[in-house]
Formats: structure tokens, C-alpha cells, sequence
């Protein structure tokens, strides 16, 4: 009985140590705001695109990108420092590091894409049809894409370049298949089938369905979708990570 | 009742048996020193007592809870001070204990006045503000170990605390250790450093290969193995090794400008050297005679393993 708030108060302050030591650099924040920025003019600008239409699926990009950017890292580069091993030993588990590396990632998705959100609303004329799907979109969003972070970081041992390579390497074909650059309902083929593979599609869904009222699946299924995939990376990441512990400690 | 108990643990990784059957039992109180050779097992056994680690078989409580069972709040009756000097670089001295008292669910106001009272002790209250990256390597370990202790802790493991550390690092280290143990706590300290095991611990316990082969108190260890003594003498001039073969000294080790001698009968080891010396015009600049030592017991132990 002793246990639960302990593990509770292991995942609050391991958060908050990520949050202040890894995401709050000028670097990270930077990165998070311009890199899908840039992606959105290399895509959009001159294509005479309804900006309005392609928003939600701009927004659910940014939150790909920003909530599962560092959290490969995070495991990588404590081991690297040595620092793993110490927290190991305070009164935490590793499920509690974990947890705490995919609400960090989580935060910092829903904080910088919540700052593009207010911003874009001065230039674009944003709708919102339902605004509780649209927190809930939010909310499973971002922690589908942390516990993929999550998750890209279990088979590392203490080289973060390498962690990053194998990040890259998933994380960008995602948002080319995911409906975000090609609407769904003008995709076919082998390029759907890809689509209903990657969890980034049902999130760019939900916030067209959260947004403008339409979408290709109903949000129970989007919603069904991203909670599924969320638990099951982070079931997988736990796996992994207790199978590679020793490695680089 | 024992602070920590382990029983039969056993861990494999691959195809290496790291460490296979290893039961400790370490009083309350007790400084309990765990030495070994280099890959003899003893940061796995670490890990394995503090959690890091789960064993393939074996149980481990620290006072009285199963730590792998009830992680959590066995984790809360200990502290550790892992093999490195493993803090934030990037945070200060103070972040890093604030870090650690919220770890331990310490209150805020205990957690500033445990701060300030470990920064003063360490000599570190004026660096307080530095981040801990710009420390040489006995400050980050002045962190480390405050980082471990700012909840007082039941249990203090240190795993080889005061390896590569200057004069005044290893007394504060060693000082640190005592003042724990005097308030209470129990050691488990691994180190290299024989001399630190005999002068702190009270009991001393040997692994080798994955196994323990010896446990005891350092004297009756030394006992066991009495029958070899050593002699340490200078002459006037070097000699070499061929002076000393003689059935009565067992080995010969150059040290600096003086030779210690290995023998089992240390006066007719002493007559044969007085003896040769007259004979090669040689004259005795020190001689000194000394009991076994804990070194010659841990090399006999861990080569006869």
C-alpha cells in the first residue's frame, strides 16, 4: 500500500528533473518551435493549399515532433553520464523513469504546441468544432508520441547519436504516410495501407474531426487507436528496457 | 535484527555467471567491507543489494524488507554511492541535493536546513551556485556522497568511494563514513584499498570469481593466514634479488629503496641476513619486522579461490 504514492512521487520528480535538465535548453526549445515550422513551408508555401484545412494535421505534426523528440535521449545520455545507475537507486523503479520520461515528453509537447496554437490564431482563421475532442486530441496525442519516444530510446545503450539515427529513421517517414502532407481521402493503395499503420494518421484524424468536423474513421476509433498504441509502447519500451539495463551502465 | 540479508543470489549474464550463491548478512551498525579482484563480481552484488539488479534466484531485505518485492520502501531505508561520481553536470551543487531530498520525499523546509548543513560540511557552501560539471573529480564526489546521505539513511552503500581521490577528498570520505556509522548507520563499503577495510570495517568480506570465500573480522582473517610475516630492510647500497635466495625467505619484493621480504620464520630469516650482509661488506640502514598483514590474506585467499 506504502508503494503507490512513493511510485507517484518517483514519476512527478523525475518529470520534473527531465523537464528542467533536458527540455528547457534554448537548443531543444528552439528545435522544437522551427524544425516543424520549416517542414510546414517546405510543404505548403506556393501550393495555393487551404491553410485552414491542412492546420489540424500541421498541429498534430508539431506535437509528433516536439513531445517524442528528446525523449529517445533521455536514457541514452544517463547512462552516458553515469547518472542512470544513481537514480535507479533512489526510491523508484524503472517503470517510474519510464512514466517520467514520457509526461516530460508529454508536457513539452502539449506546452509548445499550445504557444503555435495561440500564435497561428492571429494569421489563421482556426476553427474549433469540438473543443473537448480537440483537448482530448491533445491529450492522447501527446502521449502516444512520448511513448514512442519512449520507446525509440529501449534498445540504446550509451550512444545518443545512435539513438538519434534510429529516432530519425522512424520518425520522418511517419509524417509522409500519416496524412499530413497528402490529405487520407486522397490517398490509395500501398500509400493507405502504410497510413492506417502509423498511429500519426488517427492523430492528424482526430484533429480534423476535432477541428473542422471532418474526419475519415470516427473519433472513438481515433481515440481507441492512439490510447492502444500509447500503452502498447510503453508495455514494449519497459520490456526492452529491462532486457538492455545493464547495457551501458 | 541483520540490516542486510541476502541469500544464495545468483546472476547470469549470457553465458558469464557473475555471481553464483552469494549469502551476506550484515549486522545493524556493523561498517561491513566487501573486497575482490577486478571482475570478481562485487558492483553486480552492489546492484543487486540495492535493487539496480534483480537476481535470477535469491532474496535480499534491507532491514527486514524484500527489496525486490517492496523496492520502493526498502529504497527509502538506504542510501548509495555508486562506483562513479554520478551527479548532474549541468545542475549545481544545490540543485543536485534538492534533487535528491525530493527523491526521498523529504519536506522543503528539512530539505534547505539538511542542504545547507551537507554544503558546509563538504566544503562546498561556497560553490554552492557552480554547476557540478565545472568540479574536479573528489568535489563531485563530495556531492555524490551528500546527495546519498541528505535523508540520513539506515543503510549507506559505497561502491570503491574513494578511488582516484586526492588526500583531502579521501579523508573527508573516510570521515564522512565514520560520522554516519557513528549515528547510526550501517556501511557496506566495496574498495581496492585494503588498508581502508582494515582500519574501518569490522567485518571484511572476500569475493572471488563470482563467489564469497572468505567472511570475517580483519584480525581473525590476518590469523588465518600468520604463518607468513614480512621483514623490511634497507642496505647501504642496492643489492639485488639473488642476495635474498634462501630457503627462509619465501618472496622478495623491491619497494623503492628497500626490500620486503616474505618468510615463515622471521629470526632465522633475520640471522641469514645479518649474516650475508657482513659477509658482502654490506651495512643494515632500517630494518623492520610487521604481523601479517590484511593484504597478504586477501592475496592468499583470492589466489587459492
Amino acid at each position: 500500500m506504502m508503494e503507490a504514492p512513493l511510485f507517484l512521487r518517483g514519476i512527478l520528480v523525475i518529470t520534473g528533473k527531465n523537464i528542467r535538465l533536458y527540455y528547457t535548453k534554448p537548443p531543444v526549445l528552439m528545435f522544437g518551435l522551427l524544425f516543424p515550422l520549416f517542414m510546414f513551408f517546405a510543404f505548403f508555401v506556393g501550393r495555393h493549399l487551404d491553410l485552414v484545412t491542412f492546420f489540424p494535421a500541421f498541429l498534430a505534426m508539431m506535437l509528433f515532433f516536439t513531445a517524442s523528440s528528446v525523449a529517445p535521449l533521455i536514457t541514452p545520455w544517463e547512462k552516458r553520464e553515469k547518472t542512470y545507475e544513481r537514480l535507479l537507486s533512489y526510491p523508484v523503479t524503472q517503470d517510474s523513469i519510464i512514466m517520467g520520461d514520457v509526461l516530460a515528453g508529454a508536457i513539452f509537447g502539449i506546452g509548445i504546441s499550445f504557444i503555435v496554437w495561440i500564435a497561428s490564431t492571429a494569421f489563421v482563421p482556426v476553427l474549433i468544432t469540438n473543443p473537448g475532442l480537440f483537448i482530448l486530441a491533445f491529450i492522447l496525442g501527446t502521449l502516444s508520441c512520448a511513448a514512442l519516444g519512449t520507446l525509440l530510446a529501449s534498445p540504446a545503450s550509451d550512444s545518443p547519436p545512435n539513438v538519434m539515427i534510429l529516432s530519425n529513421l522512424i520518425r520522418f517517414p511517419l509524417i509522409f504516410i500519416s496524412g499530413i502532407f497528402v490529405p487520407l481521402q486522397q490517398m490509395e493503395g500501398l500509400g493507405l495501407a502504410l497510413a492506417y499503420c502509423s498511429p500519426l494518421t488517427y492523430m492528424v484524424d482526430l484533429f480534423n474531426a476535432a477541428m473542422t468536423g471532418i474526419s475519415v474513421f470516427s473519433p472513438l476509433v481515433d481515440c481507441s487507436v492512439l490510447a492502444g498504441v500509447s500503452v502498447v509502447f510503453i508495455l514494449a519500451g519497459r520490456l526492452i528496457q529491462k532486457r538492455n539495463m545493464i547495457k551501458g551502465m | 535484527m541483520d540490516a542486510i540479508r541476502a541469500d544464495h543470489l545468483k546472476k547470469t549474464f549470457g553465458p558469464v555467471t557473475a555471481v553464483n550463491d552469494v549469502s551476506i548478512t550484515v549486522r545493524e551498525g556493523e561498517i561491513f567491507g566487501f573486497l575482490g579482484p577486478n571482475g570478481a563480481g562485487k558492483t553486480t552484488t552492489i546492484r543487486l543489494l540495492t535493487g539496480v539488479l534483480t537476481p535470477d534466484v535469491g532474496t535480499v531485505t534491507i532491514n527486514g524488507i524484500d527489496i525486490h518485492r517492496h523496492p520502493l520502501e526498502a529504497k527509502m531505508q538506504m542510501g548509495v554511492i555508486p562506483e562513479s561520481s554520478t551527479v548532474y553536470g549541468d545542475m549545481t551543487a544545490e540543485q543536485n541535493l534538492q534533487l535528491s531530498g525530493k527523491m526521498y520525499g523529504m519536506p522543503r523546509a528539512l530539505r534547505e536546513e539538511r542542504i545547507i548543513e551537507l554544503l558546509s560540511k563538504m566544503g562546498l557552501a561556497e560553490k554552492r551556485r557552480i554547476p557540478v560539471r565545472a568540479f574536479s573529480k573528489g568535489m563531485k564526489q563530495r556531492v555524490s556522497i551528500a546527495c546519498a546521505i541528505i535523508h540520513r539513511p539506515k543503510v549507506l552503500f559505497l561502491d570503491e568511494p574513494t578511488s582516484g581521490l586526492d588526500v583531502q577528498s579521501r579523508r573527508l570520505v573516510i570521515d564522512t563514513i565514520r560520522d554516519m556509522n557513528g549515528q547510526g548507520s550501517t556501511i557496506f563499503l566495496t574498495t581496492h584499498n585494503i588498508e581502508e577495510a582494515n582500519t574501518l570495517c569490522q567485518t571484511v568480506c572476500i569475493i572471488n570469481k563470482g563467489k564469497i570465500v572468505a567472511q570475517e573480522s580483519p584480525e581473525r582473517l590476518k590469523k588465518m593466514f600468520d604463518t607468513t610475516q614480512s621483514v623490511e630492510v634497507s642496505f647501504d647500497r642496492p643489492v639485488t634479488r639473488e642476495m635474498f635466495a634462501t630457503e627462509e625467505i619465501l618472496r622478495a619484493e623491491q619497494c623503492g629503496d628497500k626490500w620486503r621480504l616474505y618468510t615463515d620464520n622471521p629470526d632465522r630469516a633475520l640471522k641469514y641476513l645479518v649474516r650475508r650482509a657482513e659477509r658482502e661488506s654490506l651495512v643494515i640502514t632500517s630494518l623492520t619486522t610487521s604481523g601479517p598483514s590484511l593484504e597478504e590474506a586477501f592475496v592468499q585467499i583470492t589466489e587459492c579461490a
